[in-house]
This record gives structure tokens, sequence and C-alpha cells, in this order.
């Protein structure tokens, strides 16, 4: 309780003092909850208590032959190249663009049926033992450093298969970051963010117009 | 067996467990917030299910605006000063004390440099007005950018970058970005999203 007992008479005691007042003192601690309540509403407005989160994000860097050199072997390894374009549409290939089909870009989205279930079908093996691992983990078999070191050995193991991202200037920002979403949902190591090329807005065209575009470069 | 008279009880209450409490709940709010940086522009960061959580110091930080504008903010006030001297050095503009002084104190900064002068010499509530209007310039022509990033790194090599961009942004703007990072051979960098609940499954 917020109150004090104090003797009159101080702390040495006169045997035959007379009587002591005691004296309650009660303190208030109205006002000093106010304060408190309203310091608290302050911070509770003004600061952020989460931290962001963030995706970690490593680009290749910008030396050309290197790059053309790379493309050419990843693509001939039936990469898959996602295609992203304004209103939040999304395109994707195999492999090779093939300028002569024109379904073979074919029309995906960032829905879990579309681009998503793709990709888990394509990334089944890495996906089963990620889902393993994690089990693993949960049952506490393993640590998280084990579960770390594992998991980005599987990621990146021969058979997953290698994602392209390639955004048009007209997709937005979300876009970019749905599609590396979906890397890391469907657990695949090996991404790259890639500039869009005339080949693609060529397919992109092609599509549109049932190959008829094709066909006038064609011959 | 109720007694017929009750006795008078005193209304005062007892505040002091209550202020033990609350003085518990300010210190927790105090020691684990992180105050709210002021930015010039309002900014909602796409969703994602990532859940890597961001340091908090060593973070340069890149604004995007929807409208593709660019701000950039530092969280220490040295690197700020010694970025302003170098990038200013390098585009011919040098500054007074005083001018370093005011802008070492902003929490975000984004003015090319030929507005730079002008944009120090205004009072701190009108330039807070303005600044949403400019914005550092990332064009080929004149990429201002790349000369801060580049100063900002040679001022602090243990800074990390991140990119805050509104999920409306168009990609071309974070492509513009992304390549003068490139180019500067900064190719590790966050982005910042927001949480997003769902399953892997």
């Amino acid at each position: 309780m917020a109150e004090l007992q104090t003797n009159d008479g101080g702390g040495k005691k006169k045997k035959g003092g007379s009587k002591q007042k005691k004296i309650s003192v009660h303190v208030d601690f109205t006002p000093m909850v106010d304060m408190n309540m309203l310091l608290i509403t302050f911070f509770m407005l003004c600061t952020s208590l989460s931290k962001p989160q963030t995706m970690e994000i490593n680009m290749p860097s910008n030396d050309q032959k290197i790059t053309a050199d790379d493309r050419e072997k990843v693509k001939a390894s039936q990469a898959i190249t996602l295609v992203l374009s304004g209103g939040d549409s999304l395109f994707y290939y195999t492999g090779q663009p093939d300028y002569k089909d024109y379904n073979s870009l074919k029309l995906s989205s960032y829905k879990a049926d579309g681009i998503r279930s793709l990709l888990m079908k394509r990334n089944q093996e890495a996906v089963l033992k990620i889902n393993d691992l994690k089990k693993k983990k949960l049952e506490l078999k393993i640590t998280q450093e084990q579960f770390t070191k594992q998991a980005s050995e599987i990621k990146g193991g021969k058979n997953t298969p290698v994602v392209i991202i390639k955004a048009s200037d007209k997709a937005t920002y979300k876009n970019l970051i749905d599609a590396l979403d979906e890397m890391q949902i469907c657990n695949i190591g090996k991404y790259v963010i890639d500039k869009i090329t005339p080949a693609e807005f060529f397919l992109m065209k092609n599509r549109e117009t049932k190959g008829a575009h094709a066909a006038k470069f064609g011959k | 067996m109720s007694k017929a008279k009750v006795a008078r009880k005193s209304t005062l209450i007892d505040m002091t467990a209550m202020s033990d409490v609350t003085v518990l709940l300010l210190t927790f709010f105090m020691l684990t917030s992180t105050f709210v940086k002021k930015e010039p522009v309002e900014v909602n960061t796409p969703a994602s299910v990532s859940e890597i959580k961001i340091p908090e110091t060593n973070i340069l930080q890149i604004l995007i605006d929807p409208t593709g504008k660019v701000f950039l903010s530092l969280d220490k006030q040295t690197d700020m000063i010694n970025t302003l001297t170098t990038v200013g050095g390098e585009l011919g503009v040098s500054f007074t004390t005083e001018e370093i002084q005011k802008f070492k104190i902003q929490k975000t900064f984004g003015v090319p440099m030929k507005n730079m002068k002008a944009f120090l010499a205004l009072p701190a509530e009108k330039g807070d007005e303005i600044l949403k209007d400019y914005g550092i310039p990332t064009d080929s022509t004149d990429n201002q950018f790349k000369v801060w990033i580049k100063a900002a790194r040679a001022t602090n090599q243990d800074l990390r970058i991140a990119i805050k961009a509104d999920s409306k942004t168009p990609y071309k703007v974070i492509k513009d970005v992304m390549t003068s990072l490139q180019d500067l051979r900064e190719n590790r960098y966050n982005l910042i999203t927001s949480l997003k609940v769902e399953s892997a499954n």
C-alpha cells in the first residue's frame, strides 16, 4: 500500500515520551498512473514494434561475357522462364523459346493453382525432401543450423529446375515480389532476375495474334 | 445472515499496483520499440512469406514511391555527413558547415544536387513538404543515384542495401535502380516486404 507510517518523534524514542502520533501518509498514485498511461499511448502510437520483413536477393554481376554464355547453357537445360507482364498477367515457357509455335508461351497466374502448382510439380523431389526436413526439425531431431545447411543443399541439387524471371516495364513491384515469393514457397534455389529481351516481346505478340506475327517474319 | 449495518468503506482505490503495471508496460515499450521513421512518401510494401528480419543498423534504405521517385536514408549521422561531402565533391557542389549540420538531421533525403542548396536553406517544415516532389534522378543521363550509393559505400563498408518500394511501383523504376546497383557491383541486397500469412503447402 502506498502509505508510510511515520513516527513523530523520529528514530530514537525516549523512555518517558508522551504519546506518539501515528501519521499515515497516503500517496495518491492516480496522477502517476495517468501520466504513465499517456506515455504508453504515445509510445504505442509513435513506434513500430515489429521490424519489417525482408527478402534477401543475390543478383548476378553485370559482366556481359559471363552472362551471355551462361544464359545459353541455362536455357538448354530446360529452364522455366517467367514473363511478368502488365495487368498482373504472367506467362511462362520452358527451355528455349519456340518462335514458331505461339502456344509455347503459356498463360499462368500468381494464384496457388497457377504457376505454383507447375513449379511444385517440377520441383517435387526437392519439395518432398524439404518437407521431410521440416518435419524432422519440428520433432527436434536436427538443429536449425543443420536444417538450413541441408535445405540449401537440396535446393541446389542437380535435378532442381532453374527459373528465370523476366519482368516487362508494365509489371509492378508487387508482381516481382510475388514471383520471388513463389520461388520461396516452391523451394527453388536457382532463380535469377533477368532483363526482358525482344524475344519475349516477340513471343507475347505471337501469342496475341495466334501465330500471325511469327508467320510475318518466318518466311 | 447479513448485517443490517454496512460498514462504511472509503472509496479510495489504491493505485500503487496499477502504477506498477503501467511502469512495467512503459519500460517494455521503451525497450522493444523503434521509432517510426518519417518518410516523405507513403509506401505500402507488398506482402511476402519471407521471414527474415532486417538488421537494425548499417542500413542504406532506398525508398521508391508509386510514381517512381527515389529517396535514400542512412541511419548514421556521420555517414550522412561524409556521403554528402563526397557526393558534393563529385558533382561540384560545396556545402557550408551550416548546410551540412542541417543535412545530417534529415531522416530521408532525395533532392537533385542542383536543388540541394536551395532545399537546405528552407526551414525544416517546408522542406518536408516539398521533399516528396523531388527524388534522386536515376536515369542514365544524370544518374546521381549511383553517385550517392557509391559515396555511401565508400563511407561505410558494412552498409546493407535495402529496397523498400510500393507494391504499385512500375517495374521500370525498379529495373533502373537494380541496374544501377549492378553496375556498382552491389549484388546483394534486401527487399523489404510485409508479412503474408500463408502456408507453404
